[in-house]
This record gives structure tokens, sequence and C-alpha cells, in this order.
């Protein structure tokens, strides 16, 4: 195991990211605050989605959640892009780093984006809105599952990617509907029907849910199944970025 | 003792395309080998499998013993590629983007002297602390020739390094190489210069369209040539030439003539001799050896 190297890479990434931390840390955090701002003002008469719970505090777990999935995307997927574009991905292409290494080290970078990102704006959430906090165990393990699923299928787009307009498709066709259709604004149990069978389909929706879990100590499906689809999720979306890693799939064409 | 490099049977194809058609060579340890062909031969095809940044199609390759594909990790650190491409990335400093190699190499802190010695050896002195995007294209290609070498690489390969680079630093980078050969690394250079070629390579091979068109040492490559070629003045225009010699005049300008000879059977003593006995007054004579420019085109067919 090349330490050293993965971590060099790993600590790459984030000079990447802190070097123009305004687009990639502020920007982010701003945007959710605009979302809860508008949204709470406008929905702020609706039904309690949890008996209790403000659709404001509501809405909070679901924007941190939000940005952290679409920054961790956001994050692996831009570095790669770029250096490949520029072509600077041959100098690490060029290091003894196995694809386990060169994943994880953009997993991982993904992840602390995403994680800061998530906290910066559950703060600046708080000062508008107080949101309880059940279980911190639950915040912290679906904040992590979800930003290292993202950061990995982040590494799958940025590879399969050749121009930045694919990347823009993939991220505006699949990340951004994903991501609002996933209950982040409301609890799917007010959707109807069919509405509410796709949302059960949608990954994100149970990374929001188990999120959200670990806040109000209640959810729309058991925080357990919402585990075991994220983690499962984990776990086919890396498997999927090591093979294409290993295979040099587009990067060692 | 295993050879630096070892190419055995490969082929690559892109698409339609066949970049390489089964080349087979190997390069010792120690040695400076030049590797030449013209645009599109497939030299830095070549170099990217070798350097794992392609896959070929078939065929192995090796580097220090170590296969390309299975044993990655000690080929990569056994070796260093300048890329042809001038590729740079903009977010950092020519220190860090230093540091940050010898990083992914697991060389840490106690590298730092090295990296120094080569911001040094490479006249990026003043520059160690600018942005990558504000240097000129050759500090740029300067900096790519000190990233391949951060990890002491027993095998340094360098795709067109000098290509825009200034006369100066041409020489001071080849001092620089130079001196890497003399403490033992192995060099393999392709250049479209076929001077420097001549000047500094033991070895050389000539791709042409993915084939190994020539492997030989570089006087037995130069003695290849259609031969010397010898330029003969005479007081007066000669009024005929020897019946012997007619087969061998190259051109007639004037009072001079060039023969072109056959290094291994013509000889000047002859030559002269038979002049002479032609009544030719000789009052100057000079010869031209062939060079690399000569073979190179003949092998390639003229193509450039
Ligand atoms: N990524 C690629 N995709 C498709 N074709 C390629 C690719 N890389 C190289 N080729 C083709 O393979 C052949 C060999 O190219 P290569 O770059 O190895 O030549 P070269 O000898 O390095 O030439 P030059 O002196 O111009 O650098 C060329 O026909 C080229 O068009
Ligand atoms: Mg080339």
């Amino acid at each position: 195991m090349n330490t050293r190297g993965l971590y060099t890479l790993f600590y790459k990434e984030l000079l990447r990211f802190y070097k123009v931390a305004l687009q990639t840390l502020l920007a982010p955090v701003l945007t959710a605050l605009l979302y809860l701002l508008v949204f709470a003002q406008v929905l702020e008469q609706r039904a309690e989605a949890f008996p209790g719970v403000s659709y404001s505090a509501f809405l909070v777990p679901g924007l941190v959640m939000m940005s952290m999935i679409q920054n961790a995307f956001a994050n692996s997927s831009s570095s790669l892009i770029q250096s490949k574009v520029t072509g600077n991905l041959i100098f690490v292409l060029l290091a003894p780093l196995s694809a386990f290494e060169f994943l994880l080290a953009f997993v991982l970078a993904a992840m602390v984006r995403a994680l800061l990102v998530g906290l910066g704006v559950c703060l600046v959430a708080l000062v508008f809105v107080p949101v309880p906090l059940h279980n911190a165990g639950y915040v912290l393990l679906f904040a992590v599952l979800a930003s290292a699923a993202l950061g990995a299928l982040g590494v799958i787009a940025g590879i399969w990617a050749d121009k930045f307009d694919q990347l823009a498709g993939f991220q505006n066709f699949i990340i951004l509907p994903l991501s609002f259709l996933s209950g982040v604004f409301y609890s799917i149990h007010s959707l109807p029907g069919f509405w509410l069978t796709l949302s059960h389909l949608n990954p994100f929706f149970y990374m929001i849910d188990g999120f959200r879990y670990g806040f109000f100590g209640a959810a729309d499906v058991s925080p357990a199944l919402s585990l075991a689809v994220v983690a499962l999720f984990l776990a086919a979306i890396g498997a999927l970025a090591l093979a294409l890693v290993a295979r040099g799939y587009k990067i060692r064409n | 003792m295993t050879a630096a490099i070892e190419i055995n049977a490969v082929h690559k194809q892109y698409g339609a395309t066949q970049a390489l058609r089964g080349v087979s060579f190997s390069i010792a340890r120690g040695e400076f080998f030049g590797l030449l062909g013209p645009n599109g031969a497939g030299k830095s095809t070549l170099i990217n499998i070798l350097a794992g940044l392609t896959r070929a199609t078939s065929g192995t390759a090796r580097v220090a013993g170590h296969d390309v594909v299975g044993e990655f990790a000690s080929t990569r650190r056994a070796l260093g590629v300048v890329p042809q491409e001038l590729v740079f990335d903009p977010f950092f400093s020519v220190r860090e983007v230093l540091r940050i190699q010898a990083g992914y190499f697991g060389l840490g802190a106690e590298n730092d002297p090295w990296i120094d010695e080569l911001i040094d050896a490479l006249m990026l002195t003043d520059k160690a602390g600018a942005n990558m995007r504000s240097l000129s294209g050759g500090m740029k290609r300067r900096v790519l020739v000190a990233q391949a070498l951060v990890h002491k690489p027993e095998v340094v390969v360098l795709d067109e390094p000098t290509a825009g680079v200034d006369v100066e630093l041409r020489k001071s980078l080849w001092a620089f190489i130079q001196r890497l050969h003399r403490d033992g690394h192995t060099i393999v250079l392709t250049t479209h210069y076929l001077e420097e070629a001549e000047q500094l390579c033991d070895r050389i091979a000539i791709l042409n369209h993915g084939q190994l068109a020539a492997l030989d040492s570089k006087p037995a490559l130069l003695a290849r040539g259609l031969g010397k070629v010898l330029a003969i003045t005479t007081a007066a225009p000669l009024a005929v030439v020897p019946e012997a010699l007619r087969a061998k005049v190259k051109s007639r300008k004037g009072n001079t003539i060039e023969f072109e000879l056959d290094i291994a059977r013509d000889s000047i003593g002859d030559i002269l001799e038979a002049l002479r006995a032609a009544g030719a007054v000789i009052t100057d004579l000079h010869t031209q050896e062939p060079d690399l420019e000569d073979i190179f085109l003949q092998i390639t067919h003229g193509e450039k």
C-alpha cells in the first residue's frame, strides 16, 4: 500500500478545492440558505410533515443532504474531467498508485468537501431555524455514506465524460432531478401513488430520509432500510468505479 | 542482469489505425538510446505503453525486469517519463508540483534536497514559487523534466524534451541528462533534431509506420549510409571522367566533381590515382561523412 502516495493525492485534491473555496464551499452554502429562506417563507403554512416538526425545520436536513450530494459529486467529477481535458491526469497515472488508492483519494477529498459544505449549511440554517438532534450517530453515518457514494459516482462520471458538457448533462439530467425528487422539500407521503413508488426507487431518497431520521427520530421509511439501501448503493457504485479505474477505462486508453 | 527495457511483439491498434505492428527490442542498462522516426511512427505510443498510460493491444513490455501491466508499481518507480505534450496543473507552483509528484512516489521531506537540486540544475530557481500558469513554454517543459526525475528513476524516457527550448537551455538540459547517464541512469530519447541524437546516443532505433525499420549502434548505422562524399577540385575542368569512376559521380560543377563512395569498397587513394592517371591536376579535396539525417531519410524513404 502506497500510503503516502494516497495521502498526497488526497491532499492535492483538498488543495484544489480549497484554493477556490469561494466557489466550492461558500457558494453552495449560500445557495442552500437561499432555498431555505424562500421555501420556508412560502411553505411554512403547510401541514407539519412529522408531528411537532415545523416545515422549516423539516427542510433543513434535506437541504444539508442535497448540498452534500451535489458537492461530493461535483468535486471528484470536475477534478477528473479537468485533469483529463488539460492532460495533467498523466502525472497521477504515471505514479505507483493502485486503482484502489486512486479511487480512495478522490472519494475522500469529495467527502471532505461535502462534509464541510454540509456543516456550513447546517450552521447557517441553525441561525434561522431551530432543529432538534435525535441521534448524532445516524446523522454522521448517513453524511459519510452518502458523500462517499456520490464521490465515487463523480469518479465514474468524470472518467466517462470526454467533455465538460457531457458532465454538465450528467449533473443536470441525473444528479439534479434525483436530488430534487428525493423528498428534500416534502415528505414523499404527500405524493400521489405513482410518484410515491418512483421515489422509493431513488437512492437519494434514502440518504435524505435516513439523515432526517437522525435529527427528528421520525422518517418516511425505517432508518434500517435507508441504511441498507445507502450502504448497498455505495458498495455498488464503489465497485463499479473501482472496476473502471482498474481497467483504465478511458483514462489509459 | 535484466535489461532496462524489453519490448516483445507489441501491437497497438487505435480503431482502424495500427500505431504499432509487432515491435520487439530491448535496451540494456546504462545505454543512451535514441528512438527516432517520422511523425506518427508510433514513438509516443510505445513510450505510453511502457509508462502504463496506454495498454498494448497485444505483446508485453518490461521495465527493469517488471511487467508494465502486472507489476505496474515497480515499473513506475523505475521509470521517469517526460511526456511530449506540454501539460501542467494550473493550480500549483513549480515547487508544489514537484513535492506533490514526489509524494505520489511515497517520498516526503527527505526528498526536498533533490528537488532543490533539480530546480537548480534546470534553471528554475527564479520560478520555484511561481504558478505553473505563469511559466513560458520552455520553462514548463523543464518542469516536466524535473517532474519525471523527482523519484530518481533508473530509466528516464524523454519524448521530445527539447521541442520549444532555446539553444542555451537545450545545451544545459543535455549536460544535465548526460550527467544522469554518467551516474548510471538509462536514457531513452526521442527527438526530431537528428544532430542531437547523433551526438548523444550510443544506439538508435528507427520506427516507421509502427515497425522497427532499423536498430543499431550509431557507428554501424552511420556506416550503412550510401557513403562518404568526396569532392575534388581540379586546376582545369576534366575533359573526361575516367571510365572506372563514372558510376560514382554524384555531381559536376565547374572544376569540382563530387563522388559518392561506398565506404566498404572504395578507397580515396584509388580514386585520386585514377584521376591523376587521366591527367587531372588536383588543387583541393574534401570529404563529407554521411550523417544521421541521410540515413534516417534513406531508411524512412524520404518521409519526415
Ligand atoms: N489516442 C489516440 N487515438 C487514436 N489514434 C492515436 C492515438 N494516439 C496516437 N494515435 C495514432 O497512432 C499513430 C502513432 O502516433 P504516435 O503519437 O505514437 O506517433 P509519434 O511517433 O510519437 O509521432 P510524433 O513524432 O508526431 O510525436 C498515429 O497514426 C496517431 O494518429
Ligand atoms: Mg510523439
